[in-house]
């Protein structure tokens, strides 16, 4: 079976790429950025998602999957640019899906796109919408995306499509939203808050996404491991120091003062858990988690 | 030191059915040492200053999920707080309550991380079935703050009875443990309600008692448990069968309230009850 993976270049795709190969399956990978030591095994095409070369390898490497990993977020991109590449670009890639005859479609997407607000419920089942598009722009075109990728369910039914909601992951690669808001050693808190936080280590998170795959995966699917942990457990457990910030003054120190660097509307996920039901997930796959919230915690402490 | 270290509540704690992680947390972030913090000072207003007794602990699950539905009495919110240590001090088997917590509690700084420690959640129809299918036993006042409102001229007299917590018991097939507490209204006799100061507070009501402090006078409360009520259904029935339903638990709390009220010698009793063991077997 030939996979494509876009966006291979990234920490997780590399990952996967690495488990589908010694799993014996053909991996493509499309990605902008260089993969220099792409491994034996992966054939490495370094173009973009939405031109035309993109579409040239559907046309003659014919993959039978597609894993699209190649969405981007505001820690590298302007609003219009990530537009044009996870919304855009997913769009391309769904069409081209249908056009050449793939057989299953994943679109890895975050958990994140439910939302953080102070009346919602733990637990995010996936029949609720993802919401997080009207308290954070920023987020709005990942929401999109994983919407459109939904739609492909009715839209071409013959498609395979499953659409994972991701929660954070942390790992050796430093890869990942969790991982740079905890890349200092001081962690911004909200005074007086202290959410619970869903993550993942970063193999588990790949061997997920392998699954995936293999076993065929159709629908909407929540992706978590072990249970949340409260932010400031997060924070001690990974040697940071969870510094408490009064509201107020919260977006003023951010990207100061050795503080990381977030988009205003961000505040919310610092002040509100998103915590996801995995249940269909793990029902689906038989997916087990490899690594405790201690272990992928305290493995993070010397990154 | 055991002010906020109780022996017995971090026993107890240690006990309870619910599985903590490497760091003391559940899954829905509840904290062992916030509940040993918490609970050690209510253990010791529980025995020393309001000296509850507890009838009927029995009727409450030692493993499993459950409903406790008890009447609000007295204004402060004594009431759910002693009904809690009341299950947690339960040496048999000690359990923890989770109360759904109101939305403008769970909006506010310090409150929000405070409540969610102790196990109570924003208060949604969501959180209530994940707990429940989660083998936890849930608090609900049926009255609401309409109840935790009244005066004393309408002392033990329920109010109108929402209809939430049937629909949650049938859906999840939980049993619904009815309860009683008394001395709450003498402890807090609420004479009238400062309606505009409520206003601009933006809380439900501000009630004064002759005491005119916050706080309750140290009248011995007791608590009663009935027995397990089971219901047939899937929570979509129509609402006269639900409602009917909830007019069955209404009236197992009026006996309880009335067997609690005729046992006591006097209303404004300052002594703990006296604890015959008929009365423990009730």
């Amino acid at each position: 079976m030939k996979i494509l993976i876009t966006g291979i270049s990234g920490t997780l795709a590399r990952g996967v790429a690495y488990r589908l190969v010694r799993r014996g399956y053909e991996v493509v990978g499309i990605d902008r950025r260089p993969w220099p030591d792409v491994p034996e095994g992966v054939e490495m095409h370094q173009a973009d998602i939405r031109k035309r070369p993109a579409e040239d390898v559907f046309r003659i490497a014919r993959p039978d999957a597609l894993i699209h990993m190649a969405t981007v977020t505001h820690f590298t991109t302007t609003t219009e640019e990530r537009y044009r590449i996870n919304l855009g670009g997913t769009r391309k890639l769904f069409e081209y899906c249908h056009e050449y005859g793939v057989k299953q479609a994943v679109f890895v997407g975050r958990h994140t796109v439910y939302g953080a607000t102070p009346d919602s419920p733990l637990y995010h089942t996936e029949d609720e919408p993802p919401l997080a598009g009207a308290a954070f722009k920023e987020l709005a075109d990942l929401v999109a995306a994983d919407l459109y990728a939904g739609s492909a369910l009715w839209r071409w039914p013959e498609l395979n499509t499953a659409v994972l909601r991701l929660c954070y992951f942390l790992g050796p690669s430093r890869g990942g939203t969790l991982s740079g808001f905890l890349s200092k050693s001081r962690v911004p808190m909200v005074m007086g808050f202290d959410p619970l936080y869903h993550l993942m280590h970063e193999w588990d998170a790949e061997e997920a996404i392998t699954l995936a795959v293999e076993k065929q995966l159709r629908g909407v699917f929540n992706v978590a491991g072990p249970a949340p942990v409260p932010l400031s457990v997060v924070c001690s457990a990974t040697g940071r120091r969870a510094v408490p910030i009064p509201e107020p003054l919260y977006s003023s120190v951010l990207g100061r003062f050795g503080f990381p660097y977030l988009p205003d509307d961000a505040v919310a996920h610092v002040k509100y858990p998103i915590v996801i039901d995995n249940k269909a997930f793990l029902e689906a796959t038989g997916f087990v988690p490899r690594y405790s919230a201690k272990q992928t915690m305290e493995g993070f402490r010397w990154n | 030191m055991s002010l906020l270290n109780d022996p017995q509540v971090r026993r107890n704690v240690e006990r309870l059915p619910i599985e903590f992680d490497d760091y003391g947390f559940d899954r829905f972030g509840l904290s062992r040492k916030a509940l040993v913090r918490a609970y050690s000072p209510m253990a010791y207003i529980y025995r020393h200053y309001l000296k509850v007794t507890a009838f009927g602990l029995e009727n409450v699950p030692a493993t499993g999920r459950g409903l406790i539905i008890p009447n609000h009495s007295g204004g402060l919110g004594a009431d759910a707080a002693m009904i809690l240590t009341s299950l947690m001090l339960n040496d048999e088997a000690p359990r923890l309550g989770q109360g759904m917590a109101e939305y403008f509690l769970t909006r506010s700084p310090f409150a929000r991380p405070a409540l969610s420690r102790l196990g109570h959640l924003t208060g949604l129809p969501e959180h209530g079935e994940q707990l429940l299918n989660d083998e936890r036993l849930v608090l609900v006042f049926p009255e609401g703050a309409r109840g935790a409102g009244k005066l004393y001229k309408d002392r033990y007299k329920l109010v109108r009875f929402g209809t939430g917590f049937m629909r949650l018991a049938l859906k999840t097939g939980t049993p619904v443990i009815p309860c009683a507490f008394i001395g709450g209204e003498e402890s807090f006799p609420q004479m009238f309600h400062i309606k505009w100061l409520a206003k601009l507070l933006n809380g439900p009501f501000v009630p004064v008692a002759p005491q005119l402090v916050l706080f309750p006078l140290p009248v011995a409360c007791q608590v009663y448990y009935g027995p397990p009520m089971h219901f047939e259904g899937d929570g979509s029935e129509p609402d006269h069968v639900i409602e009917q339903y909830v007019d069955d638990v209404r009236h197992a709390m009026e006996r309880l309230i009335s067997t609690g009220l005729d046992a006591r010698p006097r209303a404004f009793m300052f002594d703990r009850m006296p604890d015959s063991d008929e009365e423990q077997k009730r």
